[in-house]
């Protein structure tokens, strides 16, 4: 019995790493095709991402006289890290054998790792706009990351844990109940993946002008796959924060490991929330416009705010 | 008159301007220059020509301008040593145009404090001068470094394995300023850039996000224009001119006929001129709506990108169908024009009119009031008026900057002597001041176009096509074009052939100020601030 628990979850958090990989690129796809119609275009629909995968695979990297070593693997560990922490996140079932080993704060390690290569990398050939993004970056995120924490603090106070799937069980599989903490946790949450994606107002995804670049600066150099790598990577953590959301906010309908029968429901319920938060992305994107760079703190700042104000209502209230 | 000076005889241009032309020694020059200064005046244009053959010697031509009219001066400089004092301390304007002529002509501004190259990218020798008669292109033309061998994967030798092995080859060096202090450095961005635009490049000093300094180099797409026109008939020449700059296509080549025309001596029909001028609304029209959707996109609001540019598409398709071509370009041609209106076309362009009025004043509201976006406009990139002012701020820019200067307004010739064009101006000179003077003139052009309509006349035109010009002939025109005033000059031979044509873009006065505008701006903020000036890269490489 014990080994039939183990090789179910076994298979259930496979299928969750085929899972993750695979849509990943789709949710990019959606998001851009809300864009477009958004915006008065036709798109080029949703499966655009997956050729330009496919474009970019085929391509011959093209790599820098001076670059070393570590410019080289850096796509192989951003893509590896974004895919372990859609692997921890309970996207589909709670209990699976990777969220055990780690909790939400090592989840921010993960993404920590993953944005610490990055940069080194973007120096690494010495370019203007490589160290120019990495600045940026660093200075975006350095105001992220503790925001982001905050939320999982808040989260972690209510169910008294900051395991992921204790948190979700919490949340989701006893009675139903308002938690106004959360409500100013899922504020925070929203503004933390606006900036950690790389989104309008922080960032634009889609501009071609090299000098306002944030993200888009330190990767100017990949090409072929290691580009490929790292939209695909890019895919992965919008899916991943996306699925952090869901989890921690919307955790209705994510089921245990071993109920099969829910497995289609979990799976409808989980596109059906990805495709509502990726319209409501391009949604939030078509009508803002983006900060001039030095309000990204002030932009942060709100999210810290809110989230702090979230534990504060948690203690305070005890809901 | 505009100028007087004891040594100065001015004779007045038969030309639709109010211009004058009248020659001056070399000694002169700084007297003169400085009255002019002093008067308010400013400089539109310098250009240098070989008249060896003529008179013995090269000749400098310089156009100033004041409220009551333009003057060219032709300063007559020795053939052997061609040298004229600098002018650049009294219009830093001239600083680049005069660089540019050495590089073209050899022509040397004496105690000038900058003579680095600005055209000659390395492309043909130093001692040699494309622009005179007796240049021998084969002999002067510098070879590239040998290309790498093909088919022999992706490596590509460094340029420190090719670079020195063709010893003619002349590795393309530029002093730029250095600016020193500590954490000072600098990002070179350019000429190749990440979207599709056209090539420049881009030096900044930088400390953190703010600019202390920016230096521009241009000149990446010099393509020989003022060379070919030598050799191109009157027709041809239209052509080639309505090309310089091809978002000016109408501007310039209306430039071109009126300095044609002007040599000629003839007027052309009433109707063509009316006609020109709707050209030339469109064609405003066309481009400040393309550059309003560029800014939003620039401050990620691809909505505002989205929609005026629907709206562009709609004037250019309309252009497409009324006028054969999208641009506009060939349709002003020297004596006249080669399209008509009918009644259909007519039609269109109202109900366009009206379209655009109605969706342009909706989408301005959506501008005026988005926060986010105002707060990246106001402010930024300010040149001050003062600034404008020293530094010969013209056109679309410079009257964000409250430089009351619109060729339609001050030299209004026909047919904008009947249209009383209302100018924009603005006072604040950021980057919301050129969209709210973008958006009152596109307001403006579009009464302009319902008022040209109304007036235009339906007589017969006797169709009059200019196909050469009389011997030793010149004549200049200039035309408010979206950017500010484009001026073209053309001087004949004795057989009334063009032996020299300069055509002048407003952008060689406003990139130097682009470099002040950025000071003390943050590094993202500079594409928005280049697109709100919007310069040619092309109509000033020549």
């Amino acid at each position: 019995m014990e080994y039939l628990n183990l090789i179910l979850a076994i298979l259930f958090q496979l299928a969750q790493l085929l899972l993750v990989v695979l849509l990943a690129p789709l949710l990019t796809g959606w998001v851009n095709q809300c864009q477009a119609w958004l915006q008065n275009r036709s798109g080029a629909g949703v499966l655009q991402p997956y050729r330009v995968l496919r474009k970019l695979f085929q391509k011959d990297a093209v790599i820098a006289y001076n670059a070393s070593p570590l410019f080289r693997v850096t796509p192989y560990i951003v893509f590896g890290c974004m895919w372990l922490a859609a692997a921890i996140i309970p996207i589909i079932a709670v209990d699976l054998p990777f969220s055990q080993a780690a909790d939400v704060i090592a989840l921010v390690g993960v993404f920590a790792v993953a944005r610490v290569f990055l940069a080194l990398a973007a120096m690494d050939i010495g370019t203007a706009f490589g160290s120019l993004g990495a600045r940026r970056e660093m200075l975006v995120s350095f105001l992220a990351e503790p925001a982001l924490l905050m939320v999982f603090f808040t989260a972690s106070m209510i169910s008294h844990s900051t395991q992921m799937p204790r948190i979700v069980d919490a949340l989701a599989h006893h009675q139903f109940m308002l938690y106004p903490s959360l409500a100013f946790a899922a504020l925070a949450f929203v503004i933390v993946l606006l900036a950690e994606n790389a989104r309008i107002p922080v960032d634009n995804p889609t501009t071609h002008l090299e000098l306002t670049m944030i993200h888009e600066a330190m990767i100017l150099e990949y090409s072929a796959r290691h580009l490929a790598l790292i939209e695909w990577a890019s895919s992965l953590k919008l899916f991943a924060y996306i699925s952090i959301g869901i989890a921690l906010f919307l955790p209705h309908g994510i089921v245990a490991v071993g109920n099969w029968a829910g497995l289609p429901l979990a799976i409808a319920f989980l596109l059906l929330k990805m495709l509502a938060a990726g319209a409501g992305l391009a949604v939030f994107e078509a009508i803002s416009a983006k900060l001039r760079i030095f309000r990204a703190p002030e932009f942060l700042g709100t999210a810290f705010l809110l989230a702090v104000l979230g534990l504060l209502i948690h203690f305070l209230l005890g809901a | 008159m505009p100028i007087k000076h004891p040594n100065l005889k001015l004779s007045r241009l038969t030309d639709a301007l109010p211009a004058w032309t009248g020659d001056i020694s070399p000694d002169d020059l700084h007297e003169i220059c400085r009255q002019v200064h002093d008067g308010g005046g400013r400089l539109v244009a310098l250009w240098g020509s070989d008249a060896r053959l003529q008179s013995g010697g090269f000749k400098l031509h310089l156009v100033l301008v004041n409220e009551t009219g333009m003057v060219c001066l032709n300063v007559t400089l020795s053939a052997e040593q061609p040298m004229y004092p600098d002018i650049s301390q009294i219009f830093p304007a001239a600083n680049r145009m005069q660089r540019a002529t050495y590089d073209l002509l050899g022509i040397y501004a004496q105690e000038g404090h900058d003579h680095r190259k600005w055209l000659r990218h390395g492309a043909w020798h130093s001692g040699s001068f494309p622009l005179r008669k007796d240049f021998d292109a084969a002999a002067s033309r510098i070879p590239l470094p040998n290309p790498p061998p093909e088919g022999e994967g992706t490596t590509v030798p460094s340029p420190a394995e090719t670079g020195d092995k063709d010893k003619f080859y002349e590795p393309d060096d530029y002093g730029f300023v250095r600016v020193e202090g500590q954490g000072v450095h600098e990002i070179p961005v350019g000429p190749v850039h990440s979207g599709i635009i056209e090539p420049g490049h881009f030096r900044f000093s930088i400390i953190g996000e703010r600019v202390l300094r920016l230096e521009e180099r241009l000149g990446y797409v010099h393509k020989g224009i003022e060379k070919r026109f030598e050799s191109m008939s009157l027709q041809q020449g239209a052509k080639l001119a309505g090309r310089v700059s091809g978002d000016s296509t109408v501007a310039y080549a209306w430039a071109y006929a009126m300095a044609a025309e002007s040599i000629a001596g003839v007027t052309p029909p009433k109707r063509a001129l009316w006609l020109r001028a709707l050209l030339l609304e469109r064609e405003r029209v066309a481009n400040h709506l393309g550059d309003l959707g560029y800014l939003g996109n620039d401050v990620a609001l691809s909505f505002g990108l989205s929609q005026f540019w629907i709206l562009k598409e709609q004037v250019l398709r309309n252009n497409a169908t009324v006028f054969g071509h999208r641009y506009l370009m060939d349709k002003i041609v020297p004596g006249g024009v080669t399209v008509n209106l009918d009644v259909e076309g007519k039609h269109i362009i109202e109900r366009e009119c009206d379209m655009l009025e109605q969706q342009v004043r909706l989408l301005r509201g959506i501008y005026d009031e988005h926060a986010g976006m105002q707060d990246r406009f106001i402010g930024t990139g300010r040149v001050e008026p003062k600034l404008a002012a020293q530094l010969g701020l013209c056109g679309l820019a410079g009257r964000a900057s409250a430089q009351a200067w619109d060729a339609r307004v001050q030299f209004a010739c026909a047919p904008y002597d009947k249209l009383n064009v209302q100018m924009a101006t603005y006072r604040n000179g950021d980057v919301a001041a050129r969209v709210i003077v973008r958006f009152d003139e596109l307001f403006e052009s579009l009464r302009l176009q319902s008022e040209i309509l109304a007036k235009l006349v339906n007589e017969e035109d006797t169709p009059l096509l200019l196909e050469k010009l009389p011997g030793n002939g010149f004549g200049i025109g200039m035309v408010e074009g979206w950017r500010g005033e484009v001026l073209v000059a053309i001087h004949t031979d004795a057989e009334g052939n063009l032996t020299r044509v300069h055509p002048h873009d407003p952008s060689w006065q406003n990139w130097p100020l682009l470099e002040h505008a950025v000071i003390d701006n943050i590094v993202p903020d500079f594409p928005l601030i280049n697109k709100s000036f919007n310069l040619s890269y092309s109509g000033q490489d020549l």
